[in-house]
């Protein structure tokens, strides 16, 4: 078996919060990953938007996904970013359940075994006091 | 029938300054103003027949240092979208003749990182090692899966990309190859399924091109050329959001696809198709997005791109020859928006016959474009012997 991915470690670039995303990141502290519902048309929002991605409504509320969903597509990444970050990493966008992408890290999965259409749940990895961040790991 | 809106517009000067890995003494100012230098000369204008500049943050010097004032001034960023502003402006008669540059140098110097223009800040993206390869890999990726394409069709490209660059006196990557398919396979992995010679290199460098209108081209030293069509489709910020193949809105177009919507709206500018374009100057930012984009503009069908790039199709003396000075793969690569530039000045130099790489005998009509699904937007331009 190949090695397994691994989150990264503090010291790498850090997402810096906005007005309209400041919940989503206060979700991720307490192990919660939370998207947006449109209060008119019933639609999901994500990445956080100050207006619904379907009807450019600005009734949105927030709601808390069960955190699973499935590999839409990947990349595994063999020159770092920036040195801060540790290779190899898998840089993935997941379609969680709810209907929304979101990109990510897969972890604790085998380099190898990367695979569109694999089953993955959240894994949240504090980084320091303002920021948790949402990982992706295999499910089941 | 109305007239074409760019009857009345011609490119009549185009120039590369040096183009190199590093250019010692340099910064973006000095190697732009080289380029423009050489661009006149070119042109046979000098600074006081110029009444516009469409140069990115070079536009208010240029405009100072040349005392051409009053004078247009386009706010755009220096790609296929200034030249149609420029065009425009001179259509619309706000004036007569532009000077559009760009150049780069001194910017990437912190070379354990992937370059400063490469890397995303936004706040989705920017704790998971983003940068462009990664992110054009998951646009790449998800054709993979879709429709089978294969690492070694991606090499094919990167290949006839490479020799093209390989026997360019001005490229630089001059004299690197050539290479085999099997060369691409066998570099080191960059981001899966990209090995480092499936990406663009980095470089400094700069470029220039006058338009003018076809009255005043008719007194000039070159053979004028003419924009046929163009247009552009975006999806949204470059490298803020997760970049998805399925990216749409209730229109149902995708990002995957982006490029399509510009190109069938070049093509009915330019009351052609894609069967009549005898050069592809398309921008090359990964070998997969040689594939995508002929899908996306109607060359092929959906899926279909990976067959189409095999068996010397988009090589020279191919049916559709592609990016004939190496691109940005082998060429030059000079920032953000310099090499997006090049793609409209080899096509011009390959629509007056004076490509020194992979020249396409009697060419006539030049396909043009910049951008890619990686980043959520392609433009595409026409460019033409004969006046449109």
């Amino acid at each position: 078996m190949s090695e397994l991915l691994q989150p990264q470690s503090l010291g790498i670039p850090m997402p810096v919060p906005t007005l309209f995303s400041q919940p989503y990141w206060d979700g991720c502290k307490v192990g919660e990953l939370r998207y947006q519902r449109c209060g008119d048309c019933g639609a999901v929002t994500m990445d956080p938007a100050p207006a619904c991605s379907a009807c450019f409504s600005a009734n949105l509320f927030w709601e808390v996904s069960a955190g699973q969903g499935e590999v839409y597509s990947w990349t595994t990444v063999w020159r770092p970013q920036t040195p801060a970050f540790t290779v190899p990493y898998a840089a993935v966008i997941v379609t969680l359940d709810e209907g929304f992408w979101l990109l990510s890290n897969l972890i604790n999965c085998p380099v190898d075994a990367v695979h569109v259409g694999m089953r993955v749940k959240t894994a949240f990895v504090e980084l320091s006091e303002e920021i948790t961040l949402p990982y992706f790991e295999p499910a089941g | 029938m109305a007239k074409h809106p760019f009857h009345d517009v011609a490119i009549v000067g185009i120039a590369n300054s040096a183009q190199a890995r590093v250019l010692e003494g340099h910064d973006s100012t000095t190697i732009t103003f080289q380029a423009v230098h050489r661009v006149l000369a070119d042109s046979g204008l000098s600074p006081a027949d110029i009444d516009g500049v469409a140069a990115g943050p070079f536009s208010g010097p240029l405009t100072y240092y040349m005392r051409n004032g009053p004078s247009w001034r386009s706010h755009m960023v220096p790609s296929i979208p200034i030249i149609l502003d420029a065009a425009s402006a001179i259509a619309t008669g706000q004036c007569h003749t532009v000077l559009v540059a760009h150049g780069s140098a001194g910017i990437y110097t912190e070379r354990a990182s992937t370059a400063p223009w490469t890397r995303p800040a936004n706040e989705f993206v920017v704790a998971y090692g983003m940068f462009t390869a990664a992110e054009f890999a998951l646009i790449a990726r998800r054709h993979m899966h879709m429709h089978g394409t294969t690492p070694e069709q991606l090499a094919t490209v990167a290949a006839t990309i490479r020799n093209n660059g390989h026997v360019h006196p001005g490229a630089v990557y001059c004299g690197r190859g050539p290479f085999t398919p099997d060369d691409i396979l066998a570099s080191r992995m960059v981001a899966d399924p990209f090995h480092l010679l499936d990406c663009a290199m980095t470089s400094e460098g700069a470029c220039a091109l006058i338009l003018t209108t076809r009255e005043r081209a008719q007194d000039l030293p070159n053979t004028p050329v003419y924009i046929l069509g163009g247009a552009g489709d975006s999806f949204g910020p470059s490298y803020q959001h997760p970049p998805a193949w399925d990216l749409a809105g209730p229109s149902g177009r995708n990002n995957g696809y982006t490029g399509r919507w510009a190109a069938q709206k070049s093509f009915a500018m330019a009351e052609l198709g894609p069967a009549d374009v005898d050069v592809c100057e398309f921008y090359d930012p990964f070998s997969f997005e040689i594939i995508r984009q002929f899908e996306a503009y109607g060359f092929c069908e959906p899926g279909e791109g990976g067959e189409f790039v095999m068996d010397g199709r988009i090589g020279p003396g191919g049916q559709f020859p592609v990016t004939t000075d190496g691109g940005t793969m082998s060429f030059s690569h000079g920032g953000a928006a310099v090499q997006q530039l090049q793609r409209v000045i080899r096509g011009v130099e390959q629509l007056r016959g004076a490509c020194v790489s992979a020249q396409v005998p009697d060419a006539g009509v030049a396909m043009c474009s910049n951008g890619g699904a990686g980043a959520l937007f392609t433009d595409v331009m026409l460019l033409g012997t004969q006046t449109p």
